[in-house]
């Protein structure tokens, strides 16, 4: 069995995106160690709206780790301290009693903060409609032996497709790049015969909507992939780099 | 032109460039070793250098390649300045995948822009520069040298601790921004997969360390030698 903890929580709490925002204090008793962090967020919240108070606004939805809605900054890192988990599937035995645990919402231009912990990722949904799909049109399915893909592309391209687009790659990115992101998204379909027919167009149309948003120029210091929740490796940024250069040396 | 407007374009840009000027490191690191072995045979190398036509065709794309590395190196920093916006985490963590020089090449880089004035002053200023403007003979340290007087010159510099910290500590923060800047790179290029990137950055750090001990270790000696 877990132990109880009690910890302070320092949150964000921001009106409305052009508001001045601040941390509020709150005290935590007695939290079971097997609660997730956005399950003790509601406890949280459940005592809020019974006092009376604004709850605190915080984005989720499948809260199993596929869902990449849940996007919270916890004492320095995307998704908390602990490697490879979304803040979904992160628990509060984590933490020790007595801690004061930062809560923040991402920060970068290109993740405008909506209210509290909850930014606007639509540019994450533009970055995929500039590009980020098979436009053929496949008919019927044929069999499967008909198109045979080796187990190392058939890993990788599935390790590539692991990215649940949460933006914790901005969020830790000192050059609010969003390239760990793109890249995967291209890699996916890049190392497949599906996708391959459409690399070259994809990447610039991709990157070019990346960079039309904002986002800055990746300088490899490898933050993205160290806070990644699914640990996509930099490796799709090399890859993403090739197919690009390619298809601009080839115009 | 998707060299300048996109953002793999302008890293290519730097990638290029900074490539270029490792080269250049290595061509220069070995003609400064020749000094350690015989002052007459790097005169000689001095006077084959010089102020020739080569020569100074070699000066002014060497400095092209210097100035569109920086300017690119300041854009680039502003435009991720802007990217990442004005609001500031209150607690930072860290990674330990994380370099500090990956994260610090401006600040590395203008150290290495202060060493690289320096050194033109030091050397190029009385050197090839006096060549073109046909001085035979300048002044250092109350010394009588010519242009071509390559090893003297070594000799009279570093005789001076102040120099020859001041030279150290530039190489330093050269070591830093190479053993980031040479694997990242080729990861800018395309050119790595996931047994690459261990082999580049082990590759780099190697390269690197040679580049550099071979330049500290002209100072170190000379300095070792004025004592
Ligand atoms: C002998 C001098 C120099 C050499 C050999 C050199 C080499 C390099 C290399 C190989 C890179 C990596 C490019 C990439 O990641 O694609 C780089 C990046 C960079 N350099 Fe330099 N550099 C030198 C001087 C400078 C100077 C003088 C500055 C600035 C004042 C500077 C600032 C930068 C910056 C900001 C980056 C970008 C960081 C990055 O892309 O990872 N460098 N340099
Ligand atoms: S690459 Fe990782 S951090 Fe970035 S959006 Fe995808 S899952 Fe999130
Ligand atoms: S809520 Fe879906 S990934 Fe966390």
């Amino acid at each position: 069995m877990d132990k109880n903890i009690s910890f302070t929580l320092k949150i964000w709490r921001q009106k409305s995106p052009k508001a001045k925002g601040a941390f509020a204090i709150y005290e935590m008793k007695d939290i079971p160690g097997d609660t997730s962090f956005l399950e003790m967020l509601d406890i949280l919240n459940e005592d809020l709206v019974n006092k009376g108070e604004e709850p605190v606004v915080f984005d989720h939805d499948c809260r199993e780790g596929i869902c990449g809605m849940c996007s919270l900054y916890i004492n320095g890192h995307p998704h908390g301290p602990e490697g490879a988990v979304t803040t979904c599937q992160l628990f509060m035995r984590k933490f020790k009693d007595g801690e004061t645990i930062t809560v923040e919402p991402w920060r970068s231009a290109g993740f405008p903060v909506i209210k509290d912990l909850i930014v606007d990722r639509t540019s994450y949904d533009k970055i995929i409609q500039a590009g980020g799909y098979v436009s053929v049109n496949t008919g019927a399915p044929e069999d499967a032996n008909t198109c045979r893909i080796s187990k190392e592309v058939a890993d990788e391209a599935m390790d590539s497709a692991s990215c649940i687009g949460c933006g914790a790659c901005v969020a830790a990115c000192k050059n609010g790049s969003a390239m760990l992101f793109v890249s995967a998204k291209v890699s996916q379909l890049a190392v497949l015969p599906q996708g391959k027919v459409e690399a070259a167009r994809r990447a610039k149309a991709m990157l070019s909507k990346m960079d039309e948003l904002g986002f800055g120029n990746c300088t490899n210091t490898r933050a993205c992939e160290a806070e990644c929740p699914k640990s996509i490796s930099i490796i799709n940024i090399a890859r993403l780099n090739r197919e690009y250069i390619k298809a601009k040396l080839k115009d | 032109m998707w060299l300048s407007n996109s953002s793999i374009g302008r890293k290519v840009v730097m990638s290029v460039t900074g490539l270029a000027l490792v080269l250049f490191l290595t061509f220069h690191m070995s003609m400064n070793l020749v000094a350690l072995f015989s002052a007459d045979a790097y005169d000689m190398i001095c006077e084959f250098l010089g102020a020739n036509w080569y020569a100074l065709v070699a000066t002014v794309g060497l400095a092209a390649l210097t100035v569109i590395h920086i300017v690119y190196a300041i854009w680039l920093t502003l435009l991720n300045r802007k990217a990442r916006g004005t609001e500031r985490y209150a607690v930072q963590g860290k990674a330990e995948e994380v370099s500090w020089a990956s994260q610090n090449m401006l600040v590395l880089g203008s150290i290495v822009v202060l060493g690289i004035a320096l050194h033109l002053f030091n050397f190029w200023y009385n050197m090839q520069y006096a060549e073109i403007a046909e001085l035979t003979n300048v002044t250092v340290a109350g010394t009588a040298v010519g242009p071509t007087e390559g090893a003297k010159l070594i000799e009279l510099t570093f005789a001076s601790p102040v120099y020859t910290v001041l030279y150290l500590v530039w190489l330093t923060a050269l070591w830093f921004h190479l053993t980031h800047g040479f694997w990242s790179a080729l990861h800018t290029l395309g050119w790595n997969n996931k047994l690459w990137l261990k082999r580049w950055q082990v590759v780099g750090n190697a390269y690197t360390t040679l580049v550099i001990l071979g330049f500290a270790v002209v100072v170190i000696v000379f300095f070792l030698k004025s004592l």
